[in-house]
């Protein structure tokens, strides 16, 4: 049977997630096509969390633009979608004449482009915003900032949800046909829907679903790039990111804290074509952590704990030039929204984004105003960030409390199973890593993990066998030992 | 909140909470509580299924639950008072322990506190290994549990990293159970688990061992699909052209074990960075006045016997801590050379005998190892042959110290 919808988004990453909020303001029908089991698989949650300032963009981008807005807007939504946010500030430490010089135009440039608060500061006022950090000067923005972007993805896809919007995951997208009457026909791995409205928001896909929809000539680069992760010990030595001098394309290999106190370091910019290897070599491990050795003396292999890597999608002119975000509706490919090129900063953008699309789709429509909107979704409660107090009242409601699954992050079953029970019915191992940050401590599951796998056999009724981890053939288990 | 007295909390019910709270209990001290946060008393020893436990301690090889059923019979018998299904959240440097369960929040203020929670696995991602992250990698004990707790199979075809003890058993319990166990790479050029393990669970099965091999690769964007191995030269680099692919399902990782200590951190307790656990003296007692701790949360053991002896001599001096208040001043500092590892304790007092646990960094043949103090040697004892992977354990009448001056031990060839 064929879903009729009034616009399908293909991609459930930040962007596809925050253009479904955003469209579910008005009253239409709205859907969301996955190819992956979860929001966030690609790069919307493989990259450095950091919530950018806009001072690294040309005047009078997309990208400036977007940035700007999407920073300044943050507290928020964050606030709206209870998202772990951290307004740190951050640094760009110099050494050099060039690097000083290279520093005063991008505060120029940030001035323009409306970020705020952005300076120079001495050596001594450096350290005494991180303490440890190696270099003569730096610039220092404080609106910068950090944010958990499984967080953040998986609520504004939650919220999307809450206001009646439909997430199709393990839905790939196979083709794109525009029928006879102007609607569109979508055929997927899970069988076809019917749509008046195409968003392409498939980040690393873009061009893909873009030629799909008959919009030719785009043509990017994936540019990968690996990270370490530290143990929280040393997360209080690092109170917000610290960058290089950033060059042309590159925004330089840096250190930068989590919401959730761990330190991540990286990343370094491979071109590549192949969009599904996330494998990190040796040679980046090591290169890493030399190169941001220079910036920040606390990396050390004893407290690396896991490493990953993203690719982003840029896309480039003939000279290979980096372009601008594109946001556009096209007339070759009527009711449709092409989004291409959303590489950094896509995660502070992402919601600009959204309201451009919704923008777009308003010039050619006239939109009605959901009344029954609501902005505001509330997460999994954290028992062990609560006080004594709130501890004692949550136990003495549910004492799923009072066991604790995950030793190192001190998970409870209550969260476990709360996340288990996810409003966008994901089943997965890494679904629930997202959720309430098990199996994300130093132990990396040596203690939980098993937990974990029993509590979605039990909870979600699955088979052994059919405990995934992340993605489909991506099996934890091969059976059981004795039957 | 209420907050309850205790004369000793002991934080973990495993080999050495357990042995720890029984030797207490018959010297005297009674308002003893064990905190266990699993669903029963007896740790990690709950999922070692295989013999060989109690061979010194008992003169009998047992299973791990049998050998750590024998001490809950005791803790039983003796009415020790326990809870498990519990876990602390916090100690304090003070001595308070809050911990939490299904019936609330609860705090104790003990006079000495017994740090007893054993160890955990170093993992993939803090070995840096490189490659993609597929499902299929696990950590030894992890497989151990899936295995022999959970009903759980992990995996048909295998490689194994690490020549650890757990890991050469897991060769042996998966290959029972109808795995294919395709070979076990250790990077360094010698074992780190015990002979007997080599030969009872590797070559009593045609398992292949090789040493100085490393993996260097992991493959499949889903499930593992393989590894790359190279072979290491003396610098423990890879050397190039030495790569070899293997197809495998399921990597095993046996790569180390890491004293669980971010309790011991949140009380103030100092670690050694060798040991990765606690800086101790002679009655095993930390930095911190009152708080102690043995077993694998102080250094890793090569037996379990071993840990249940270790946390026994800890309750001996406990014993006394509580009924005096204090214990003798530890001044002297016990130093290495660099052919050994670590010891255990770090701190004598001089005028009391006391066990010295330590390990050596590489294997020695026909060698001394020597306690010096003042350029003079105060103990020597001949060993045919020492490996990392075996403690050694050298007990010291403190009549034979000369001084107050600090100890340095050696090995001599």
């Amino acid at each position: 049977m064929k879903q009729i919808y009034d616009v399908l988004i293909i991609g459930a990453g930040v962007v596809g997630s925050a253009v479904a909020r955003e469209m579910a303001r008005n009253e239409l029908k709205i859907g969301v096509l996955e190819k992956n089991r979860d929001v966030c698989y690609e790069t919307s949650g493989r990259n450095s969390a950091v919530i950018h300032g806009g001072f690294a963009y040309d005047i009078g981008t997309r990208k400036a633009e977007c940035c700007v807005e999407g920073n300044l807007g943050f507290d928020q939504v964050a606030k709206e979608l209870d998202v772990p946010f951290k307004r740190t500030g951050k640094v760009l430490v110099g050494n050099t004449e060039a690097d000083y010089e290279s520093l005063q135009r991008t505060i120029a440039t940030g001035k323009i482009n409306g970020s705020v608060g952005l300076e120079m500061v001495d050596k001594e006022r450096l350290h005494e915003l991180v303490p440890a950090v190696i270099g003569e000067f730096a610039m220092f923005s404080p609106n910068s900032g950090i944010v958990d972007p499984f967080q953040y993805t998986i609520a504004l896809a939650e919220n999307a949800k809450m206001n009646g919007v439909d997430f199709y995951f393990n839905h790939e997208v196979m083709g794109i046909y525009r029928e006879a009457d102007g609607a569109y026909t979508i055929t997927t791995t899970q069988g076809d829907f019917n749509t008046r409205w195409v968003v392409n928001s498939a980040g690393i896909g873009c061009v893909k679903i873009s030629e799909m929809m008959g919009i030719h000539g785009y043509r990017f680069n994936g540019h990968k790039g690996d990270y370490i992760i530290l143990d929280k010990k040393v997360g209080s030595l690092l109170p917000m990111p610290v960058y290089p001098v950033p060059n042309n394309t590159f925004m330089g290999i840096h250190v930068t804290p989590t919401v959730e106190g761990n330190v991540i370091v990286g990343p370094n910019a491979d071109y590549v074509d192949d969009f599904t290897y996330y494998g990190v070599p040796q040679k980046n491990m090591d290169y890493l952590a030399k190169s941001a050795s220079t910036l920040w003396p606390h990396i050390h292999k004893s407290d690396y704990i896991r490493n990953y890597s993203g690719i982003q999608p840029k896309w480039l002119d003939g000279n290979n030039v980096v372009q601008d975000f594109v946001i556009e509706a096209r007339e070759e490919a009527p009711h449709t929204i092409n989004l291409v090129g959303i590489e950094s900063p896509g995660l502070t953008s992402a919601l600009p984004i959204g309201r451009r699309a919704v923008r777009l789709m308003a010039e050619r429509e006239t939109l009605l105003p959901n009344k029954n909107f609501n902005p505001n979704r509330k997460g999994i409660v954290r028992f062990f960030e609560q006080s004594d107090e709130e501890k004692a009242h949550l136990l003495a409601e549910n004492p799923d409390y009072g066991e604790v699954i995950c030793r190192c992050e001190t998970v409870t079953k209550a969260e476990i199973l709360q996340a288990v029970h996810n409003p966008l019915g994901v089943d997965t191992m890494l679904g629930i890593k997202y959720r309430t940050r098990s199996m994300m401590g130093r132990c990396q599951g040596g203690y939980c993990q098993m937990r974990v796998a029993q509590i979605i056999q039990e909870e979600l009724g699955k088979k052994v066998t059919d405990v995934l981890y992340a993605r489909n053939g991506s099996n934890m288990f091969t059976g059981k030992v004795r039957e | 909140m209420n907050i309850i007295n205790k004369e000793v909390v002991i934080i973990g019910g495993g080999p050495a909470g357990l042995a720890a709270a029984v030797e207490l209990y018959k010297k005297g001290v009674q308002d003893i509580l064990i905190i266990e946060r699993e669903k029963m008393l007896g740790g990690i020893l709950r999922q070692c299924i295989h013999d060989g436990f109690g061979l010194t301690r008992f003169n009998v090889t047992l299973s791990g639950p049998e050998y750590a059923q024998r001490f809950i019979d005791e803790v039983e018998k003796l009415n020790i008072q326990y809870i498990t299904d519990t876990t602390v959240l916090s100690v304090t440097k003070d001595k308070k322990i809050t911990a939490v369960s299904k019936n609330g929040l609860m705090t104790w203020q003990a006079k000495a506190v017994i740090l007893t929670m054993g160890c955990r696995e170093r993992t993939r991602g803090a070995l840096g290994i490189p490659g993609e992250r597929p499902a299929g990698v696990f950590t030894a004990g992890m497989a151990q549990s899936y295995i022999n707790l959970h009903n759980t199979m992990v995996g048909k075809n295998v490689i194994i990293l690490g020549s650890g003890d757990i890991g050469m058993i897991m060769a042996r319990r998966m290959t029972l159970e109808g795995a294919n166990v395709k070979a076990v790479f250790e990077i360094m050029p010698y074992p780190s688990g015990l002979p007997r393990n080599i030969e009872q669970c590797l070559n009593d099965y045609n398992i292949p061992l090789y040493l100085s091999h490393t993996i260097t690769d992991i493959h499949g964007s889903s499930r593992l699909t393989g590894v790359t191995v190279s072979e290491m030269d003396e610098h423990l680099k890879p050397i190039p052209g030495t790569e070899k692919e293997y197809a495998c399902d399921t990597l095993i990782l046996s790569v180390g074990l890491i004293p669980e200590n971010e309790l011991s951190l949140s009380a103030g307790v100092e670690l050694d960075v060798r040991t990765k656990g606690a800086i101790v003296n002679e009655n095993y007692q930390t930095c911190v006045d009152g708080v102690f701790a043995a077993g694998n949360v102080l250094h890793v053991h090569d037996l379990v016997d071993f840990v249940s002896l270790e946390a026994e001599n800890l309750a001996d001096a406990v014993a006394v801590y509580v009924q005096d208040d204090s214990l003798p001043e530890c001044g002297i500092k016990i130093t290495t050379s660099r052919e050994i590892n670590y010891t255990v304790p770090q701190y004598v007092s001089g005028t009391k005998d006391f066990n010295l646990s330590m390990r050596v960094k590489k294997p020695f043949r026909n060698c001394k190892i020597e306690i010096m103090q003042d350029g003079s040697v105060v103990k020597s004892i001949k060993l045919k042959k020492v490996i990392p992977a075996e403690m050694i354990k050298i007990l010291v009448n403190h009549k034979l110290l000369q001084s107050d001056k600090d100890l340095e031990v050696r090995v001599k060839c």
